[in-house]
């Protein structure tokens, strides 16, 4: 019984931070916000039977990931009049369309999913189930994992070149 | 294991509430830095989807899948947000209307 309000309780704050977090003006508030819906998506994770997967998601996501886009906007040093240009980009006029158009994807969603019956924890899945399974069967996606992530850190330091306009 | 657990499709319905005030959010903003935000909600909402899925027949799969669209986001993270400086230096700006045309 306990884990069910858990859940809820979980569910409830990622929802309101990620509707804050997508609603802020000013984007270090924003991060904030985001980072409590990591951290609560973290929770649900951890409630049904994955706790290698919150360690994960706490550690990469709201650890690593959230610390790049805090250098990132720290570096471009936006201040008040960054604030002000985004107040006048949220008026109701602009996000009202978009909001009616999802909402009808989201009912859709909410039809469809809510016929699915079933518990969503059979038990714990450790850390050791998922090693085995990661270089056993799914050895080649480790591969492909590794090589995008080269990738992405070729392109990143190309792009992230103070001299990219000579060249080109 | 436990007769009073969380049931699958209230985890589905967080997971697609998440997808869509993401993909909500990626319509209505037009800073970068937000549309970049955007796309980790929506990827963290599809996580969320596979770590329930595995959950439910108790498997590991779910959380390698989790695991990928984790290295998928940083990636895209990092060479998103080297983009997002060059696009400061050229425009001046963080608008994504200022940078819709293709030449530079």
């Amino acid at each position: 019984m306990l884990e069910i309000i858990l859940f809820y309780l979980a569910s409830g704050v990622a929802l309101a931070a990620t509707i804050l977090a997508m609603t802020r003006a000013n984007a270090i508030h924003a991060l904030i916000y985001l980072i409590v819906s990591l951290l609560a998506v973290a929770v649900i994770f951890f409630l049904v039977g994955a706790p290698f997967a919150a360690a994960l998601e706490i550690v990469i996501y709201a650890g690593a990931i959230m610390v790049l886009f805090v250098f990132v906007i720290m570096m471009l040093n936006l201040g008040e009049k960054g604030d002000a240009r985004e107040r006048q980009w949220l008026q109701p006029r602009i996000w009202s369309g978009p909001a009616v158009l999802s909402l009808v994807l989201l009912c859709e969603l909410l039809y469809l999913i809510s016929s699915i019956e079933g518990s969503a924890s059979a038990g714990t899945v450790t850390a050791k189930t998922v090693g085995i399974a990661l270089f056993g069967p799914y050895v080649i996606a480790v591969e492909l994992a590794s090589m995008l992530l080269l990738a992405g850190l070729v392109g990143s330091f190309h792009l992230g070149r103070r001299t990219l306009e000579r060249g080109s | 294991m436990q007769e009073l657990a969380v049931p699958l499709n209230h985890v589905l319905l967080v997971s697609s509430l998440l997808f869509c005030i993401g993909m909500l959010g990626l319509m209505i903003r037009r800073n970068i830095i937000f549309i970049l935000m955007s796309l980790e909600v929506m990827l963290n909402a599809s996580a969320l989807a596979f770590i329930a899925a595995g959950a439910h027949w108790g498997q590991p799969d779910g959380q390698i899948m989790f695991m990928l669209i984790l290295s998928v986001a940083a990636a895209e993270v990092a060479v998103g947000l080297g983009l997002v400086l060059q696009v400061q230096r050229r425009f001046k700006s963080l608008d994504m209307d200022d940078a819709n045309r293709m030449r530079g």
